[in-house]
Parts: structure tokens; C-alpha cells; sequence
């Protein structure tokens, strides 16, 4: 359900687009920043709140990667996997994530607590390896260094 | 404009086309998947590269789209340039990595334009060794079948279904190698031009559901050139046949008409041909009121007999042939043909008519080119499908071709037009009952009873010429939007006003007649645009006679006693209380018709006529275009053309072949005079050879009916066309009207047609199929006075006709796909009278109109204004009402509930 | 007076802590003056000093900024409504250098952007900034508050009559939306999907209109144009083209950064001087010089002047100035999996060659980095390289991608061979 704050904002985006179909983008991204991830549902209302096909809004909203279509953890882990932090070593980051929390790129640990998914460059590249949680950026990476970093997204 | 292709010269005499477009014109064979000849270029697939040089110096080209690339004056153009063809090889085998290759068990499998794609550039070997990724299908409906898995993201299915016809529920989802195009969830596909994304799709994504029931290959159909029966337009389709019934039908290229589309109602609802409730056999009443069968010979001498009182009455058809309906006027005299009309619908008929012959009337191709558009009270999505699918291509027109001439976009650059224009429309103005599928074409459409509609266009014509009579007490609203549709419509270029009959307004039309007359006393270029119910609706109102109620009379007076009804269920016309009376008072009633209705039962003996698939015919389409129809196959007798019957009826008369009549027609009266002349004569041949029905590759001949006898019988002769029951014949493209099927060398899927096109999207080689019979005077146009609406019946609310494109057909409901897809019955009340009277949607109301009460469930629509409702269209569960008219709608007392005594 | 060649107009005003220049100390620092001036020329003139100043674009394409302003059809012959943005969605492999001056100066971009819209009359500006930068993107929010409340953005700009509303925009992410034209889909709400050029954006762009596209570092140069003059501008470089430009290295040199310095400092300065040189016990194999869609370039080439000109003549692309350094003890396979992987997926799915052919290269160096490298494999690298070049493809992302692989297939063809002969990575 679409929030009244929810449709503040999007009236408050609707004010500066020429076409209701402008808001669009930011309409799935105030959803997204309430709920953490946008449903099928949150599709089809805001489709409608804009007066949009539900086809248009859902072909823009599995398009841009930072739209999640599934459900989250509490904290999203942006691990970049562009080609600066690669020849720093960041591989041996992944699995080491992957290992530590016991799931894949994608995927959510059991207790909802993180979500591990790849991003593209974050434009840190000299000071990789980089990754973000939530929206703090993490530098110079390390193996130790991402086990006290974790241990500070409850 | 000169250009060299391979080091040939050509002058081109059309320099606004795209490179692509001019070597497929020249006879050059271009692979393309992205571009269409209407959808035009967007640069997608980079299928279709050419080297160009810049001139003769350039030695060393460029590759480049063809699709994307206007000519230029010098221009060096090579299609086997090695680069190119290596490159135009990669990207067949690029697309095909991720293909099924499931060819033999797909249903596009021999008329594929990927495959035919794929032979044509090249590309044999796959060298990729990794995994094809693989998407889930999805369930969308009865008509169109889903294999994702088959796609090659050309985009076409949503460039047709969301871009060019509005569609709102296919969408293209998700990025890079995994696009999916589809619904957001699955089921039924919304649009009335699903099925198109059969032929629009380059492979086997979306392919027929209909068909698939009944599988055959393309080269195993045998196939004609036909006219579809659904609706008034006339479109152009191609049904194919095998084993004795009809498998599917595609669309057929007619510039003027169709384009190179079909509505979902002309595809699909061909099925009633291959019907359980077909008649097959003559049929005779007995003693018990159970129909026995009797031979044809026998049916014949029985329905001479019934006929020999002399005091025969003949009732035409609205959906049959030209050639039928002037047969049962030639057996009972022109003075006892009669309309199986009710009176309103017989005077609109009789209005649309003077009409048509008065003002300069828009073909579909003309409606889709207008630049100022005024849709005046009818429903076009439902009545007149493609009407309504050329209209959304002219409120697009008039931005596109400013901002085209603004910013210097060749046409065929839809990438670049769609971009510059955004959501922009041309002026397009939108008056109805109730809520379309083109709302959203028109800024805001405009909703009144059809009386008040037409209170609008009188006043847009008073606005347009002070000359036309002024309409008196218009509401300030009305007068302002009137005067704003007269403004716009003075300074279009082509002006175009649509309307129609479905409203059942007669002041409508003359509204309609009103703003023509007023356009063309200054613009020739002012069209006008009428729809017709059915698909001889015009043919039949060529032949004058009277409606139903004179019928009646006639009976009841003494001067007739009997009745012939041609092809028609008179129930579906008219007040079943006035059809019962008419089969009372008859003492006899012959029907001939092809299905088993109403009608037929009531009927002392029933004569089986051949449908569209079986018969060879002519159908006058709504803007008076006469168009041919040719039998896909020969009727199984007793089963015949229904002129057959009534021929072999009448004394003095014989016309063994199609033409005898055709001759007899053209001689009986000035409208008919060129029905000689609409395709070839029967004695037409093609270097000597007739034309096949059945493809070269028509397999399984000899086997076909070796269960029966292992002697392969010889082909049906067809001594009425030029056409073959074989596959023998001339390979040659016939001329237009007699073209079977697309296929050419390299050419198997429909795609072909380009090859039978003078050029592409041009007319046909040979010559269009069809001709205008109804030629507009030259004598200028008076004004029809405006007339208060008129108010029958007693009530608070009036009702008007809500037409379905699914259900309010009535041959093609007989399809499983559209039965499922037609609406329960139902009305629809606006949210202020549904407030009123404590409605809310879905509950159960009882309406009491025209003497009856029904209980339907109430649907609430924004769209219909206060005071008024609307019950849906000649839907096979609701009686027939004369619509408009007034009654009641109240709150259905709660049901009892159940269980108790 | 410092010597031009050591002015770092963009960078100079940066404080040591990374903390940003807000807007006193932007003042303090002689900023919005180019906007004064700006203010007080017609747009042909704001046009035609930076056109004299020879700014090429720095998002990669180094198109002549003033070229492309003088490209928009004046208002008289397009009525209406007209864009310009700054394209901040920086997402090139390698590329970091909006970030640092999003974060530390955005007064800067936001002065830029506002004499951009005045050299082309545009009344509305987009800051098109990328999703996952959050930081720099708060920042600039802060910023154009402080902007609008001193009159310098809104409906009257200082006073002047001129209205120029700005608005920040962030991305929902995609690589494809930095393609200017993608962009404009994106701000539409629509499949950042490229369109067709031509019409180009500056005459059919964001809804239909003319529309101004610059990279956030071509936009943080109108500001010192205009206050100090093409001339000045123009002495910055060392080279044809005017002014510094950002360059960064990234990789495992000692000293990882960015600087700003004259456009056409030599590649060895900047490898070696700024960046340290190699880190312990590493060799310097290659480099791409300018993000990932840029050819690498080796030993050879060191002395190259880091300008558009003479990095083509090297046989790469200037790119975004920001390299990417492999070492001796990296496997280029490896390297180059990365990127295409990364190319591959961020594919928009709208043409063949991009959509197919992306994937396949991408699935088959992974295959001869895993070890499952077959005889084929590199002649269908080198005919992807061959075949995906602009105009075969819609846009330039994937003949960009072919540009390392390019060099990688002529340059370390042994390490390929090696990989599917022995039938492992050997730097495993
Ligand atoms: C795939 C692709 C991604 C791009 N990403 C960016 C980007 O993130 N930022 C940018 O400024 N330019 C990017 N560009 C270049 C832009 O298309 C455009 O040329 C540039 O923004 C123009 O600004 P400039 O003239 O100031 O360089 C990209 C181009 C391509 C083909
Ligand atoms: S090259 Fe083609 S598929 Fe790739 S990003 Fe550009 S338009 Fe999209
Ligand atoms: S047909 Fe030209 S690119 Fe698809």
C-alpha cells in the first residue's frame, strides 16, 4: 500500500515532470526506500496512482539494478566487481563474504540480517577494495577488515 | 534520385524511403528482423547491413543498417560485400544462441522468417558451446500462445502491441541478454489486436492458439483470397483449409483497407465454419416438430412446392453474398424483397446508404492519413475494429509530421519520430455513451445520450458553416467544445469525421452528414467515415425493400403467406415478439443458412448454405467497396452457395457458373455494374496454367484419403475462378486479387509479401483486389435540420447499446477462443445513478425495458453520464432491444436465501 | 604569478580533509564569478568563450563542448522548453574523478551547470547523479540549497531576469543510463534504452527538446572560463585542447589517486611521479589509460601525451583520463573477464551484437580462465573484436568493450594460448 508519505513525494516529483510518466522512476524509489524492495503489489499501485499501464511501470522497474525486486536484508552489501578493485584482489573478498555469511550473490542470510549483491565500479577505484552497506562506502579492503565492518550492521 | 546497387544503376523514383526499404523494392533480398513495413525502423536487430560507399572514390565503405540509412544522390550500395555478409552471418548466429533450435515441433516451423533469415545469411555452424538461458511462458489467453524461449528481442511485439495499437498490458521487462517481453503476470491478452503478434512475431513467440488445436503446417493449407465476415470493414484475410476444416486465418495485404493487419474478431472467429451446430444436410419438419434430413433433390421439389402459392416473401441478408441476396430477389420479384431489419435499424441502414452516396468517404488507409479527427458516438474498438487501429495511427499523425518537417526525420525513422514527438497527439475529438478503448487518444472525450451527441455535431457543423442549421438551447459546455472540434477541423489538412449506426441514432448520421457538408464546401480533402454492422450491410441496402414490420403486414394482409429467409437469425434483429408474430402469421418458412439458430427453428424446411469458406462471393464493405471473396474449398453437397439454392428455385433461370450471375447482376442495375470486373474473369490463366489453391510443397496427397479408397480422387474443379482445388497450376505471383498465399523463393513466411507488392508497402502487382461501387455526387450536399432527441418508452433512464468486439458477432461467438472472451450479460450504470439508486458494482439490478424484466448484475462505469445506461450489444444470452430507449434499473430485492421451503 | 602549467583551477579550492567547500568559502574563493560574468553576456558570446577556450568533453567522447552548445538551434527556430544536464552518472570501470569533485566542490558543478543553461537559454538543469553515490549527492543537495537561498539558482538568478531551476536526479543504476541518450530515457521514466542520433539530443532531447548533455568535469571548467578567459584557459595545457584535466590511477601502483594536471601531461609523469610507479615487487605490464572501454597501452607507449589527440595516435582513447594499471603479476584474462562480464551485464539488451555477443565473449574467457579454454575460443574473441564496432552496434557500449579486448588479444596472446594449452590459469 502506498503510504500518504509515500504519495507526498510522488505528487512533490510529479510537480516537475512535464509527463506522469516521469515521476515514474522515482515513484518505484520512494516505495523502495520505505519498504527496502518493491513487490509485484507495490507495481501495480503505483502504476495506477500514476494513471500508468502496470506494464509500463513493471518494465522500468525490472530494468534498473538498483530497484530490488526481491525482498531484502536489514542491510544491502554492494561488493563492486568492476575491474580496479578485481586486480586489488577483490575475488578473494567475495568468497570470503560468501563463506563468512553462508549465502551466494543474490541471496539473504536465514536470519535476515544481510544481503550480498554485486555492484558495478562505486568510483572508489584507488582505494579498492571497496563495497557499500547500506549507504556507507568501505575502502581498502580486507578479509579482517570486512569481519569488523559487519559486526557494525546489527 | 540515383543510386548504385552492386555496381547497378537505379533511379529511385521514391527518395523518402529508407535504404532497406529501396533494395527490398528492387528486388534485392535484405535480411531484416526489427523492421516492418508499418512499424518501420528502430535499428534493433543489425540484421539488415549493407556496405555503403560514399562514391566511386570510397574504396573502403562502411557497414551500416540499412533500415536506418536514407539514400543519398550517388550512393554506392553493396549487399554481398563479404564484410557484410559476414557480419549480417554473426548476427543470425548471435541471435540463434540462445534459440530452442526446436524447429520441428514449433508451430511457425515452414513459415518462419527466422528461418528463412537464417538460410538467407549464412550462418550453419553453431560454434558456442555454453548454455542457453531459458524464461518461464506465460498463459496469455485463448487466442495467442507463449514460447519465450524461442524470442530473438527483435521488439516487435511491443513496437505493434504497446506503440502502434495502444496496447497496455505487453511491456518488455528486465536488461541485457535476459529481456522478456510479455505481460507483467499472465493471461488473457488484453488488446483486440492480440492475435497480430502472431504475424508480427519473426518466429515461433507468439503463435496461434486457435490453430494449435488443429495443427498444419503452412505448406500443408490450402488457401484463398477471402473477405472476412465479421464485422462491415472488409479486410482482406487469407483462411486455410485441411481435412475438411478450417485451420486458421492470416491477414491479407490490401493497401486501402486492412494495411497488413487483423482485428482479433476477424482472425479468430472463423471457427464457427467448423461448428457442431453446422448444417450439413436439408432439413424438413415433421409431424413431431423434429427436423428430418431429405435429399436435395428432394428439398428442392419441396420448396417449389411451398413456393407455389405465388404470395412469397424473400428476406435478404446482411451477411450474405451480393450474388445470394440478388438471387432471392430475382425468385420473389424486387417488390417482395424485404430487409430482416427492424424498423430503427432498417431506417439507419436506408440513412447510412444516402450517405455513403453523397460525401467523399475514407477508406482505412485514407482514416489512418487524416490529421484532424472527429469520432462522433460510435464505438469503433467494438464495431469496426481496424477503424479504430487506423484511428490511433492519425492522432499520432499530425505531431509526427510537424516535428518530421521540424527537425528534418525522414518518416520511416520511427526511433527518432517516437522520440520528438513523446506522448504528443494531433487533434482528435471523441464523443460517446460511454467509455472507448481510443479515450485515450482525445484530450477530453465528451459523454452524452446519442440525442446530445448529436445536438454536438450539429452544432460543430453550424460552427463550421454558419449556412447549417444552428442547433437551439445547446448547453454553454456543449457550444464551446463545438466551436473548438469546428476550429480544428477548418484548419486540418484532411479532416476526417467517423460514424456510425451502433448508437441507433438517426440524427447521429445526419449530424455526422452535417460536418462533411460543411468540411467539403471548403476542403475536398474532408472525408467522411461510416461503419456498417455487418459485412454486406451496404450490399444489402443497394438492394431496396422493406423492414420486418412491413413484412408483417404483408402477411397479415393476405398478400403473402410465405417465407424465404436468407442467412439470417431474425431474432437478432428485432423484437422477438414481432418474430414470433411473422413466423405465425407465414404458413410456410424456408430458411437457408449455414447455422443452426433461432431462426432455423422455426423454420418447415432448412436449406444448408455454404459459408464463407466454401463459396466464392462478393461483400460491399462499409465505405461501398465491392471485394471478392474466393471458396478455400469446395463445398461438401448437399452444402452449397445459397444463389445455388435459390437459383435452382427460381423458373427461367440459369446461371451454372459464379460469372452467369455476376453478368446478370451487372445488367440489373447501375451500382453493380463493375461487379464483373473486381478480380479476373474465371477464364484467367497464368501462362496457360490456373492458379493453386494449395502450395507446391502440399504434402500427403495421395494419402489423404486412402482410408477410404487408396485411388486418389481427382481434384474438385472449380469452374468459377480462375483458381485450382490443387497444387497444380502456375508458379507465377498471380495478379492481387487472385494471390493465394505470400510465398516466394527464400520467402516462406509472410513476409514474403513484399514480393507481390509494386513496391513495398505499395499497391499489389496486378492490381489492388476490389473497387469502390459507390461513387460519391458531384451535386453539393444540403443540410439535414436537427431533430430533439427522441424519447420512447417510459422510465428514468435511457439505454444504449454497448458493443463488444467479443460476443456482439454473431458468427464468430461460435470460436471457443471469443465465446471465452465474450462478456456475461450484464448493464452498466454511471457512478451518480448507481449512488442513487444504492448499486454497487457487481450486484444483481433489475432492468425493465421495452415490456421485459431481467435480472443482470450492474457494472459501474465513470464513463456513462447521469441519466443514462448501457446494456451490452445482440450478446447471444440477451434479447434483442431497440436501442436507445428508456426504462428502469432498481435494486434487485434481495434473493431468498437458499435451502429454505 | 605560479607557472599556468602548475594552476589546478578545478581542484585547488579542495579542502585536505575531503570535507566539501561549502558556499562562503566558494565565494571567498572567486566562485560564481564565472557566473557573473556569464550573466552579463549573450549566450553567443558565453558560446563563443568557450568555444576559443577549446574545452573538449571530458565523459569520454572529448566532443568540443562549444561545438556542441553552437549545435542547439536558437530558440527562435525551436520555441519552447529546453534541458541541460550534467551527466554524473559515472559507472566506466576505473573512473572516480566526478566523484572527488561532486564531494569536494559542488558549488563548482553547480556553477558550471548554470552557465551552461545560460549559453544555451535553457531554463531547466538536471543534475543526473548516480544512485550508489550517496555521499556526493547529499552534498550537492546541501549545496543547491545554500545556492538558491543566495539567489544563484531559482526564478530570478541574482537578479538578472533568467531563470534556472535545478534539479538533482539520481539513478536507479545502470551503466547504459551514463550513455547521454539512455540518460534522457531514464529522466522520462522509461527503459534507459539509447536512441537513435541523429536528431541528436541538443535538437530532440528530454521530451522531444533540445537538450545540453556535459560530463560533471567538462561542467566544473565553464566556471574558470568565464572568469578568467579562453586565453588563460587555453595556456593551462600542454597540448592542442584547453585546460587540466583530472587523471587517476588505479591498480597496484604505490600511491593510488587522482590529480589534477595540465591536459597533455606525459602518461611516464603520471604512472611514475604522481602514482609512485609500480607497487613492491610488481612490474608495470599495461594500462588503459582512460576507463575500461579504452585499448591498453604498454611500456612502449609511456611517453605518450595524455590528450585526445596523441593517446588516438597511440592507438587508444584518451577515455576519462582515469587508468587502470595491470601488473605482472595479474593474469590479463582474468582482467579482461572482469570487464566483460561486466560490459555483458550491463548490456540494455536493445541491439544484437551488445545483448549476444557481450555474453559469449564474456562466457568464453571465463571458460579459458577456468581452465575449460578450447582451439576456437580466440577466434571467436577476435571476431567479436573484428565484427562489434560503432556503427555495426546502436551505441558506443560495446565497441567499447571490444577496445581492451582488442588489445589484449595483440598483446598478451601468449597468456591466451598459455591458458588453453595447459588447460589452467597460470597465475592460479
Ligand atoms: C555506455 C556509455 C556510458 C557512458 N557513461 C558516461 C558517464 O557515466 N558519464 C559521462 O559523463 N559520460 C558517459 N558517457 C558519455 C556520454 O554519452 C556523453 O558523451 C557525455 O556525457 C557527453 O559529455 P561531455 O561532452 O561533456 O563529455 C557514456 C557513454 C557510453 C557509450
Ligand atoms: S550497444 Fe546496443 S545493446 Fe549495447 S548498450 Fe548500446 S544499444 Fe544497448
Ligand atoms: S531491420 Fe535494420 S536493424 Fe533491424
Amino acid at each position: 500500500m502506498l503510504t500518504d508519505h509515500d504519495k507526498q513525494e510522488i505528487q512533490a516529483e510529479l510537480a516537475r515532470t512535464p509527463s506522469r510518466r516521469g515521476a515514474l522512476i522515482e515513484a518505484l524509489r520512494v516505495v523502495q526506500r520505505r519498504a527496502g524492495w518493491v513487490s509485484n503489489a507495490d507495481v501495480v499501485e503505483v502504476a495506477a496512482f500514476l494513471g500508468l499501464p502496470v506494464s509500463q511501470a513493471e518494465d522500468v522497474a525490472t530494468f534498473y539494478s538498483m530497484i530490488f525486486r526481491q525482498e531484502v536484508g536489514r542491510h544491502v552489501i554492494l561488493l563492486c566487481d568492476s575491474v580496479s578493485c578485481w586486480v586489488n584482489r577483490a575475488d578473494a573478498l567475495l568468497t570470503h563474504l560468501r563463506s563468512r555469511l553462508g549465502i551466494r550473490l543474490g541471496q539473504t542470510t536465514a536470519d535476515g540480517r544481510f544481503t550480498l549483491l554485486p555492484a558495478a565500479c562505486l568510483g572508489a577505484c584507488d582505494r579498492g577494495p571497496v563495497m557499500k552497506v547500506d549507504e556507507d562506502l568501505h575502502t581498502h579492503l580486507t578479509a579482517e577488515k570486512i569481519d569488523r565492518i559487519l559486526e557494525s550492521y546489527p | 534520385m540515383k543510386i548504385y546497387i552492386e555496381n547497378r544503376r537505379f533511379d529511385l523514383t521514391d527518395p523518402s524511403v529508407n535504404l532497406l526499404e529501396a533494395c527490398l523494392s528492387l528486388g534485392f533480398d535484405v535480411p531484416y528482423f526489427c523492421w516492418h513495413p508499418v512499424l518501420r525502423s528502430v535499428g534493433a536487430c543489425r540484421q539488415c547491413a549493407v556496405k555503403v560507399f560514399k562514391d566511386e572514390a570510397d574504396t573502403r565503405g562502411r557497414i551500416v543498417m540499412s533500415c536506418m540509412t536514407a539514400p543519398a544522390e550517388g550512393m554506392r550500395v553493396s549487399v554481398n560485400d563479404d564484410e557484410a555478409r559476414e557480419f549480417r552471418a554473426k548476427v543470425i548466429e548471435w541471435l540463434m544462441l540462445n534459440h530452442p533450435h526446436d524447429c520441428p515441433i514449433c508451430d511457425e516451423g515452414g513459415e518462419c522468417h527466422l528461418q528463412d533469415v537464417t538460410v538467407m545469411a549464412g550462418h550453419v555452424r553453431r560454434q558456442s558451446r555454453f548454455p542457453k538461458r531459458t524464461h518461464r511462458n506465460q498463459d496469455l489467453g485463448p487466442l495467442v500462445n507463449h514460447e519465450m524461449n524461442r524470442c530473438i528481442q527483435c521488439y516487435r511485439c511491443v513496437r505493434f502491441y504497446a506503440d502502434y495499437a495502444g496496447g497496455r498490458d505487453v511491456g518488455v521487462q528486465g536488461c541485457h541478454d535476459g529481456v522478456y517481453f510479455g505481460r507483467p503476470s499472465p493471461g488473457p491478452l488484453e488488446s483486440e489486436f492480440s492475435g497480430n503478434l502472431v504475424e508480427v512475431c519473426p518466429t515461433g513467440v507468439f503463435t496461434d492458439k486457435s490453430l494449435k488445436r488443429h495443427y498444419t503446417r503452412k505448406w500443408d493449407l490450402q488457401t484463398a483470397p477471402s473477405v472476412c465476415v465479421h464485422c462491415g470493414l472488409g479486410c482482406n484475410t487469407f483462411p486455410g483449409q485441411r481435412y475438411g476444416t478450417l485451420r486458421r486465418v492470416r491477414t491479407r495485404y490490401h493497401r486501402e483497407v486492412n494495411g497488413y493487419f487483423l482485428c482479433d474478431r476477424g482472425r479468430y472467429g472463423y471457427e464457427f465454419v467448423n461448428s457442431p451446430r453446422r448444417i450439413l444436410q436439408a432439413l424438413l419438419r415433421q409431424g413431431d416438430n423434429a427436423l428430418a434430413q431429405v435429399s436435395a433433390e428432394e428439398a428442392i421439389r419441396l420448396a417449389k412446392s411451398l413456393l407455389s402459392s405465388g404470395k412469397c416473401i424473400g428476406l435478404g441478408s446482411p451477411r450474405a453474398t451480393l450474388e445470394s441476396n440478388f438471387a432471392l430477389r430475382t425468385l420473389v420479384s424486387p417488390s417482395r424483397f424485404f430487409h430482416p431489419l427492424a424498423v430503427s435499424q432498417h431506417l439507419l441502414s436506408g440513412s447510412s446508404l444516402s450517405l455513403l452516396r453523397r460525401f467523399p468517404l475514407a477508406s482505412l488507409r485514407d482514416v489512418s492519413q487524416s490529421t484532424a479527427v472527429f469520432l462522433l458516438g460510435e464505438d469503433v474498438s467494438n464495431t469496426a475494429p481496424l477503424l479504430a487501429l487506423a484511428l490511433r495511427q492519425a492522432a499520432v499523425r499530425a505531431p509526427r509530421l510537424a516535428k518530421a518537417a521540424l527537425l528534418k526525420i525522414p518518416a520511416w525513422h520511427e526511433a527518432a519520430l517516437r522520440t520528438a514527438v513523446q506522448e504528443e497527439k494531433g487533434p482528435f475529438f471523441l464523443a460517446a455513451t460511454g467509455p472507448t478503448r481510443l479515450d485515450d487518444l482525445a484530450a477530453a472525450p465528451y459523454r452524452a445520450a446519442p440525442g446530445d451527441l448529436a445536438a454536438l455535431g450539429f452544432a460543430v457543423a453550424h460552427a463550421l458553416d454558419p449556412a447549417a442549421p444552428a442547433v437551439p438551447n445547446l448547453p454553454p459546455a456543449a457550444a464551446e467544445l463545438a466551436e473548438r472540434i469546428a476550429a480544428s477541423l477548418k484548419s486540418a489538412a484532411a479532416p476526417l469525421i467517423v460514424s456510425g449506426p451502433s448508437c441507433g441514432s438517426e440524427a447521429l448520421l445526419h449530424a455526422a452528414a452535417n460536418v462533411a457538408a460543411a468540411l467539403g464546401k471548403t476542403n475536398p480533402q474532408a472525408r467522411l467515415c461510416l461503419t456498417a454492422p455487418e459485412c454486406n450491410s451496404v450490399g444489402l441496402a443497394l438492394l431496396p425493400g422493406g423492414n420486418l414490420a412491413d413484412v408483417l403486414r404483408a402477411l397479415r394482409d393476405g398478400s403473402a403467406d410465405t417465407l424465404i429467409v436468407l442467412e439470417s437469425d431474425l431474432y437478432r434483429h428485432a423484437d422477438a415478439a414481432l418474430v414470433d408474430e411473422i413466423f405465425t402469421a407465414a404458413k410456410h418458412v424456408i430458411v437457408i443458412d449455414s447455422l443452426a439458430n433461432a431462426t432455423t427453428a422455426r423454420a418447415e424446411l432448412v436449406l444448408p448454405a455454404a459459408t464463407f469458406a466454401e463459396s466464392s462471393g462478393t461483400l460491399v464493405n462499409n465505405e461501398g467497396r465491392a471485394q471478392r471473396s474466393y471458396a478455400v474449398c469446395p463445398p461438401k453437397a448437399p452444402v452449397q452457395e445459397s444463389w445455388r439454392w435459390l437459383t435452382a428455385l427460381t423458373p427461367n433461370v440459369s446461371w451454372p457458373r459464379w460469372e452467369d450471375i455476376l453478368a446478370a447482376m451487372a445488367v440489373s442495375s447501375g451500382d453493380f455494374r463493375d461487379v464483373t470486373t473486381l478480380g479476373p474473369a474465371a477464364d484467367f490463366r497464368l501462362v496457360g496454367q490456373k492458379i493453386p489453391r494449395q502450395p507446391h510443397r502440399y504434402s500427403g496427397r495421395t494419402a489423404m484419403t486412402a482410408h477410404i479408397d487408396v485411388r486418389e480422387p481427382a481434384p474438385a474443379a472449380d469452374l468459377d475462378t480462375p483458381l485450382a482445388f490443387s497444387m497444380e497450376g502456375s508458379p507465377l505471383n498471380p495478379p492481387g486479387p487472385l494471390i493465394p498465399r505470400y510465398w516466394s523463393p527464400r520467402w516462406n513466411s509472410d513476409q514474403g509479401v513484399h514480393k507481390f507488392q509494386i513496391e513495398v508497402a505499395g499497391p499489389l502487382q496486378g492490381g489492388d483486389p476490389g473497387k469502390r461501387i459507390i461513387e460519391p455526387s458531384s451535386e453539393p450536399a444540403g443540410y439535414f435540420a436537427p431533430t430533439p432527441p427522441a424519447s420512447e418508452g417510459d422510465g428514468e433512464i435511457l439505454f444504449t447499446p454497448a458493443w463488444h468486439v467479443f460476443g456482439s458477432e454473431e458468427l464468430s461467438v461460435h470460436s471457443p477462443g471469443i465465446a471465452e472472451l465474450a462478456p456475461r450479460p450484464y448493464v452498466a450504470l454511471g457512478p451518480v445513478d448507481a449512488g442513487r439508486l444504492g448499486v454497487r458494482d457487481g450486484a444483481p439490478v433489475t432492468v425493465t425495458l421495452a415490456g421485459r424484466t431481467l435480472a443482470l448484475p450492474a457494472r459501474i462505469l465513470e464513463a456513462i453520464p447521469p441519466g443514462a445506461a448501457a446494456l451490452p450489444a445482440a450478446l447471444a444470452d440477451l434479447p434483442f432491444f431497440s436501442l436507445p430507449a428508456r426504462g428502469s434499473v432498481s435494486l434487485a430485492a434481495p434473493a431468498a436465501p437458499e435451502g429454505r421451503p | 604569478m605560479t607557472p599556468a602549467a602548475l594552476e589546478k583551477p578545478l581542484t585547488g579550492r579542495m579542502r585536505a580533509d575531503g570535507s566539501p567547500v561549502l558556499l562562503r568559502a566558494y565565494e571567498a574563493a572567486g566562485g560564481y564569478q564565472g557566473l557573473r560574468k556569464a550573466l552579463g553576456l549573450s549566450p553567443k558570446d558565453i558560446q563563443g568563450e568557450i568555444h576559443r577556450a577549446k574545452l573538449r568533453g571530458r565523459g569520454g567522447g572529448g566532443f568540443d563542448t562549444g561545438v556542441k552548445m553552437g549545435l542547439m538551434p536558437p530558440p527562435a527556430d525551436l520555441p519552447g522548453e529546453r534541458y541541460v544536464v550534467a551527466n554524473a552518472d559515472e559507472m566506466e570501470p576505473g573512473t572516480m574523478k566526478d566523484r572527488w569533485l561532486m564531494e569536494g566542490d559542488p558549488h563548482q558543478l553547480i556553477e558550471g551547470l548554470l552557465i551552461a543553461a545560460l549559453a544555451v537559454e535553457a531554463q531547466t538543469a538536471f543534475l543526473f547523479i548516480r544512485g550508489e553515490y550517496g555521499e556526493p549527492m547529499a552534498r550537492l543537495q546541501q549545496a543547491l540549497g545554500e545556492a538558491a537561498a543566495a539567489g544563484y539558482v531559482g526564478a530570478n538568478v541574482l537578479g538578472s531576469g533568467r531563470r534556472v531551476e535545478v534539479y538533482v536526479h539520481p539513478s536507479a543504476g545502470r551503466y547504459i543510463c551514463g550513455e547521454e541518450t539512455g540518460l534522457l530515457g531514464a529522466l522520462e521514466g522509461r527503459r534507459a534504452v539509447p536512441r537513435a542520433k541523429p536528431p541528436f539530443p541538443v535538437v530532440s532531447g528530454l521530451w522531444g527538446r533540445p537538450t545540453l548533455i556535459d560530463n560533471v568535469e567538462t561542467l566544473c571548467n565553464l566556471p574558470h572560463i568565464l572568469a578568467r578567459g579562453a586565453a588563460w584557459y587555453l595556456g593551462l595545457s600542454l597540448g592542442p585542447d584547453g585546460g587540466t584535466k583530472l587523471f587517476g590511477v588505479s591498480g597496484r601502483v604505490k600511491r593510488p589517486g587522482l590529480w589534477e594536471l595540465p591536459m597533455g601531461t606525459p602518461l611516464r609523469e603520471i604512472l611514475f611521479d604522481h602514482a609512485g610507479g609500480m607497487a613492491d615487487g610488481l612490474n608495470f605490464r599495461a594500462l588503459l589509460p582512460g576507463g575500461a572501454s579504452t585499448n591498453f597501452l604498454l611500456d612502449a607507449h609511456l611517453d605518450v601525451a595524455m590528450d585526445f589527440a596523441s593517446v588516438e595516435k597511440a592507438g587508444s582513447r584518451l577515455g576519462t583520463g582515469t587508468m587502470i594499471v595491470l601488473d605482472d603479476r595479474t593474469c590479463p584474462v582474468g582482467m579482461l573477464l572482469s570487464m566483460e562480464r561486466f560490459f555483458a551485464r550491463e548490456s540494455c539488451g536493445w541491439c544484437t551484437p551488445c545483448r549476444e555477443g557481450l555474453p559469449w565473449v564474456a562466457n568464453t574467457l571465463e571458460a579459458i580462465e577456468d581452465g575449460r579454454g578450447e582451439e576456437g575460443d580466440l577466434q571467436v574473441l577476435a571476431d567479436h573484436v573484428r565484427l562489434i564496432k560503432m556503427s555495426a552496434t546502436f551505441c558506443a557500449l560495446a565497441p567499447g568493450a571490444m577496445e581492451p579486448l582488442r588489445g589484449a588479444m595483440q598483446y598478451f596472446r601468449d597468456d591466451f594460448e598459455r591458458h588453453v594449452r595447459e588447460k589452467r590459469c597460470p597465475w592460479k
